[in-house]
Parts: C-alpha cells; structure tokens; sequence
C-alpha cells in the first residue's frame, strides 16, 4: 500500500472518530486531562498546599473556598488532583511507549522470521502473559523499591508481550500478502521491507492496543499505588489518596470520592477512544459492527 | 467413553499439557531472578538492619548464597519442586502452610464472584444483542464500559461506605463475625449447607456479599461485552438469515441457534475472567480484610516480606497457568475448530 494512501485512510479515520459519540466523549475527557496536566499552576486553587501542610483546615468538607474538600494535612484535594494528573499521564505514556519499544520490534521479528527463532520469542513473551499483571508486577515493583519510576519499570516490563502478541499475529498473515511477496521478489532488502511496509500496515492494531493499554496501565498504576507500592507522600498520585483517606471513613468521605471519580474518568475516556479507534480503523471489525 | 475416543482426547492433552513446562520455567526464572539475582545484597536483607557483618556472611554460607549462580539456582529449583518456599519473615512459618492455610478463603470468594459474573453477565450480555440500540442496550453498554474502567479497590470502599457504614445493612469485613466454625472443605458456605446450619450460611453470605460483588464487577463487564458480540455476530450470519427465511419462529432461531452458538465463544473467555478474578482480589482481600492469599500478598508488601511475595508470585502464576490449560484443553474438545 502507498504511504499516501495510508495517510489518506486516516484523515477519514479521523472524521469517523470525531463524529462516533463514544470516541467524542472519549476524547472531550483525555483533551480535559491533558488540560489539567499542563494548566495544573494556573487550575489549582491551591497550588501551594499541594506539598504544605495545614493542620487548622485539615478534613474540611467540599465548599467554595475548597472544591473536593482538604485531607489529612489540610491540603486541597482539588488542587492535589489537577496535579495529580501530570504523574498519571507521565507514568501511562512512558509506560506504553517503553512497552512499544520492547514489544514491538520483538514481534517484528519472531513474525518475519518464524521458525526457531520466532518460537523462542513468542515462548519467552507468554511466560509473562502467563501471569495476571498485577501479581508479576507486585513482584518486580516490590524488588525494586516503592517509587514511580519502579512502578512505571514494572509496568513496562509487564505489558510489552500484549503488543508482541499482536504485531507477530498481523505480521504473520501480512508475509502472505501478494504485495509483500513483490516486493521480496524485487529483492528489497528485509529491513527494508518491514520498516517501510510491514510496519505501517500494522499501525492501525497497534493505535488500538496503545489506547486501551494507556487506561490499562493507569488502573494498574493505581492499584501498585494503593498497595504501597508506588508514589510515597507528600507526592499527589490518586491512587495514593484513596489509600490514605481509608483511615478518616466513613467521615470524610470526600477524601476518597474525589481521587476514585478521576481515575474512573480517565481510564474512561482511553476506553472510548479505544472502542472508537477499533470501529473506524480495524475493517474487519467495522464490517461486523455495521452490519 | 471409548478407547477411540480417549486416544483422539490424549494428543491435545498432551501437546497442551507440555506447554506448561517452559511456562512454569520460565516463571520460576523470574522469581528467582527478582529474589537473588537484581537485589544487590539478599542476604543483608533476609538478615535484618540489626545484624553485624559476621552474621550476615555467616547466613550467606548458611543459605547457599555465596556459591555460584547456576548452583543457587539449581537448589532454588528443587526446593521449589519440592514445594519449599523459604520461610515468611513476618509469620514465622513456612510461606507453603501460610499459602495452603489462606488459598480455601481466596477459592471461596473467587468462586462466588465468578458464578456472580455469569449468572448477571450472560442473561443481560443477550438482552442487549437481541434488544440492540434499545434503551436496555445503551444501560447495559454504559455499565459494561464503565465496570471496566472503574479502580475495583475505589468501588470496594465506596460500597463499605454505604452498605456498612452508613446504612449497617452488610459487615465491614472479614469473613465471619467472632469464630469460624470448625471447618471441613475450608470453604465455609459449603460447610454451612453440608451441616444445614443456616445460621452460619446467612453470616457467611452477609460477609461475602460486598466483596464477592466489587470482584465480580471487572469481569462481569468483559462476560456481557464477549456474549454480546458473540450473539450479534451469530444473529448477522448467513444460517440465521436462512432460518428466518424459512419462517423459523423467533424463539425457536435465539433458543436453538444462536444463543448455542454464542455460548461456546464466551465459555473460552473463563481462562481471561478467572485471571481478572485472580488480580482483583489482591486489593479487594485488602479492602475487606479477607483472610485469603491476596490479603497475605498485601500484608508481605507491608513487611516487606520478600519471600513470601514470591512464593505468593509462583502460587498465583501457577494457579492462573493450570486453569488456562484446563480451558484450554475443554475448548479444543468442545469446539472442533479448535483441534486443527
């Protein structure tokens, strides 16, 4: 396929995806994230409280001066929020790029060359799906120490053998592709080959797999946060906040319903960015869902 | 059964059943690695702050780790195999008894939720194919979608919140209030029904509810969207088209055909939902102070207890890797797709 073809197919993608109400909304909220990230100084009530601590306004209920309430040190949890949404999309990104990185090349690989050597591969990724995520993802954040950058190594580590599943299974029906056999014939080199026309047919799966593994991810973040295992305080992550607002329940019930309702939003949003970018760029899907 | 049939079944079995070797391995690798090999000294760390360097190096003899790498390794294997875990820090007993003492607890609650998960799962995944773009579809749909994205850890304590510490109408935690009854099977719903004492099965459910409930959520979300999809495509394929062509009654094409047809593909999805199940309740045994493996695993995090996360690590690993043979092995037996 012509790389200008491709990029044709996916100025349509785009405009089925903005008028596809679930990837819409998807998209409204992960823009919002985005926004909260990157404004979080200028959002935040406040900004300051974020890391001090003022024990006169701890536990305050939800009110004009305070939004979502104030924790245990009398911070403000919406301004702890907006800054927490930097370490959520921070740890997402470098965790499904590093998962990319490894995932993908390996699955370029084990599919183009098959045999031996892609077996070997494909072995050594399923030991890791063999696993649920989670539990090897304890082990290696625990050997590691409790901080966020272990969490985001233990995520990596856990997640690349999704993308190397994926790309080996398109690679290996490509290779049967009359247009990929031309091009053997015409002599091009492998490298060639895959970079410049293998792996731009399997971007489609891949942009799929990464949207639904970025709220994957911040779920799993969460969770290895939750457990102690991943940013330690005075540091905003959501799902820290829950952990700690665990102890001052059923009383301050602000504390734990604000941090709870953004991971919720968010991993919403890549989801239906997800399913959305499933309907319009996977044909095979799209055909079934038309129907 | 036949002797025809037992030698068809054996080959699947076995080309299934070898797999599980180099995946166990493999896994056995990882652990190994992450106990001995990346920490930079385990023994100082088995050993405690408070020891001096003559009992430290005098423990790394003791324990084997000042030989070579492929020899710890070998040991490490075989202690395995034997079901030697090492000792837990924090309990002072061999982390296999802890396991096994701690696994009936974590059967019970997965097991509930599962049953929760399809029992729920299934009958509203068909609801929404057959009744699709209704408003009953886009509910169900919303639900799916939003039980897939929702932190089971932050629904746990929302549900406490509400249900025992607002309204009193379910406990807070743990698995049976004051002390268990004497227990046969270790699953004391069982129990409670062999004996028909139904005083112990009502505390019993009451305690289960919450967290059977907020585990069962995740993978009752992932069951409606497979049976959805699996009823949709069978009711868009050509044999259905042809039945209703025929002037086959409605009831008769769902009954007959479709929901056949669909069932098989979601029954593949148990190995997926077991593993869901299996990750959850780590943090929902957390929560609800259930006195499981997952509680175990959160309570080694807190200690810091190094072994006995791993042996948790291999527990769960192996677990996960037996059911997904099983279903494995059922699938290629049922579907005869699956056999070529």
């Amino acid at each position: 396929m012509a790389r200008g073809g491709l990029l044709a197919e996916y100025r349509r993608a785009w405009v089925k995806l903005v008028r596809d109400p679930s990837s819409a909304i998807g998209m409204v909220i992960l823009t919002a994230l985005v926004l909260s990230a990157v404004l979080a100084p200028v959002l935040a009530t406040h900004p300051q409280d974020v890391w001090d601590v003022h024990t006169a306004e701890r536990l305050r209920p939800p009110s004009a001066d305070h939004y979502f309430g104030t924790d245990r040190l009398g911070s403000d949890i919406y301004s702890r929020i907006l800054f927490g949404a930097r370490s959520t999309i921070f740890v997402a990104i470098v965790a499904i790029v590093a998962s990319l990185a490894i995932g993908v090349p390996i699955g370029l690989i084990a599919g183009w060359s098959g045999g031996l050597l892609g077996n070997i591969l494909m072995r050594f990724s399923d030991i890791f799906l063999a696993v649920p995520q989670i539990v090897l993802a304890i082990a290696i954040a625990q050997t590691f120490g409790p901080s966020i950058e272990n969490v985001i190594l233990a995520l990596s580590a856990t997640y690349w053998p999704w993308f190397t599943r994926l790309v080996y299974a398109e690679v290996r029906s490509l290779k049967n592709e009359i247009f990929i056999e031309s091009l053997v014939g015409l002599g091009a080199s492998t490298p060639r080959i895959v970079v410049l026309h293998v792996l731009p047919n399997v971007m489609s799966p891949i942009i799929i797999r990464s949207s639904i593994g970025m709220g994957f991810t911040i779920l799993t973040a969460a969770t290895l946060s939750f457990l102690g295992l991943g940013a330690q305080p005075p540091d905003p992550e959501w799902g820290r906040m829950i952990s700690e607002s665990r102890e001052y329940l059923p009383f301050a019930w602000w504390y734990a319903a604000a941090p709870g309702i953004a991971i919720f939003l968010v991993v919403m949003g890549f989801n239906l960015l997800g399913d959305g970018l499933r309907d319009v760029l996977d044909p095979r899907l799209r055909r079934k869902v038309e129907k | 059964m036949g002797y025809a049939s037992v030698w068809k079944i054996l080959p699947i079995v076995l080309s299934r059943a070898v797999w599980v070797v180099p995946t166990l391995l493999g896994l056995i690798v990882i652990t190994f690695v992450l106990s001995r090999v990346i920490p930079a000294d385990p023994v100082a760390l088995a050993a405690g702050e408070a020891a001096t360097v003559e009992q430290v190096e005098a423990l790394r003899v003791k324990l084997g780790y000042d030989r070579p790498i492929l020899a710890q390794f070998g040991t490490y294997l075989g202690n395995v195999f034997v079901g030697d875990l090492g000792r837990s820090l924090f309990t002072d007993r061999e982390i296999v008894e802890d396991l096994a003492d701690r696994l009936p607890a974590t059967i019970e609650l997965t097991l509930v939720s599962m049953f929760i998960a399809i029992a729920l799962g299934i009958p509203l995944g068909i609801l929404s194919a057959v009744k699709r773009n209704s408003l009953m579809d886009h509910l169900v749909r919303i639900l799916s979608v939003g039980g897939l994205a929702v932190a089971s850890f932050w629904l746990a304590i929302m549900l406490q919140l509400l249900f025992s510490m607002r309204l009193g109408w379910l406990p807070l935690s743990g698995r049976y209030s004051g002390f268990a009854p004497e227990s046969a099977t270790g699953l004391l719903l069982l129990d409670a029904l062999l004996d028909l004492d139904f005083d112990s099965l009502s505390i019993a459910l009451q305690h289960i509810t919450l967290p059977a409930l907020t585990l069962a959520i995740p993978s009752m979300a992932t069951i409606v969207r497979f049976t959805r999809a699996g009823v949709l495509e069978v009711l868009n394929s050509g044999f259905v088209m042809y039945e209703r062509a025929m002037g086959f009654p409605e009831s008769t094409i769902l009954f007959k055909y479709v929901f056949r047809n669909a069932l098989t593909s979601t029954v593949t999805q148990i190995g997926l939902v077991f593993g869901l199940l299996l990750a959850g309740a780590v943090v929902i045994e957390a929560v609800f102070n259930w006195p499981g493996i997952g509680l175990y695993a959160y309570n080694s995090i807190l200690q810091s207890d190094y072994n006995a996360i791993m042996g948790f690590t291999l527990w769960a690993g192996g677990i996960f890797i037996f059911v997904n043979l099983i279903v494995d092995i059922v699938h290629s037996l049922i579907d005869p797709r699956g056999t070529a």
